[in-house]
């Protein structure tokens, strides 16, 4: 199960070099998005799209808001 | 959509995931840089004028009017201690000349916008209802600043964008 998370805690995790993910589609993630994140949108998350990630760190995901 | 994002990493192996669930809208109205195509200086929050006028609910308006006309202000938002915006007090209000409250002289739950608001649709925004500017506060209610008309469309006109066809200007 994953751990829901606040915007502080994005900030200390990004700080011990967490792993951030856009789940939105390219379009949206080409218009604005966090520094640092990687765009994998949810319909092509898969084995193939999260070889770029590693296994061994956190990763932390998000999209637009609460939807 | 981020929990089944994040479902769906666990299924594929990954043991340390979180999900940021306010997501890049929390980011942006915390005041927080965002990249790409779109980036914050093309939103409300990066013209926000922090300077503005703040008061409590229990001041006087003569000494909160005095107050805003030294600052060269026409407008004072009334924050409580945690700076959330209760209300606004706008020209008429300021103008009174009755020994009230701020409270009572304000006009309770001011619309505000957010700091990740686009600059052009808070151009128009203005310009339809006919606002020369407009708090930004926090999704939690605290004031970030107060968006000038002026400086939203000068920040529009530097960025080269533009408004909706047809939209009346100034």
């Amino acid at each position: 199960m994953s751990t829901p998370i606040d915007r502080n805690e994005v900030e200390r995790l990004l700080a011990e070099d967490a792993q951030l993910v856009e789940v939105l589609p390219a379009e949206e993630y080409a218009d604005e998005h966090l520094p640092r994140a990687i765009n994998i949108p949810l319909k092509e998350l898969g084995e193939e799209t999260t070889r770029q990630l590693d296994v061994r760190r956190p990763v932390i995901v998000y999209c637009y808001d609460y939807q | 959509m981020s929990p089944r994002a994040a479902a769906r990493l666990e299924s594929l192996g990954f043991t340390k995931v979180y999900d940021y669930v306010a997501g890049k809208a929390d980011w942006g109205s915390s005041g927080l840089p965002l990249e790409g195509d779109d980036p914050s200086e093309h939103r409300a929050g990066a013209h926000a004028r922090t300077d503005a006028p703040i008061c409590r609910l229990g001041e006087r308006l003569a000494e909160v009017r005095v107050r805003v006309e030294q600052a060269g202000w026409d407008t004072c938002l009334v924050v409580d201690d945690c700076g959330v915006v209760l209300g606004r007090l706008g020209r008429s209000a300021l103008r009174r000349e009755e020994d009230v409250s701020a409270e009572e002289a304000m006009t309770p739950g001011p619309s505000t916008v957010r700091p990740s608001a686009r600059l052009e649709q808070m151009v128009e925004r203005m310009r339809d209802q006919n606002l020369t500017s407009l708090p930004v506060t926090m999704s939690d209610g605290r004031l970030v600043g107060v968006l000038l008309r002026k400086d939203a469309e000068a920040g529009l006109e530097r960025s080269g964008r533009r408004t909706k066809p047809g939209k009346r200007m100034g």
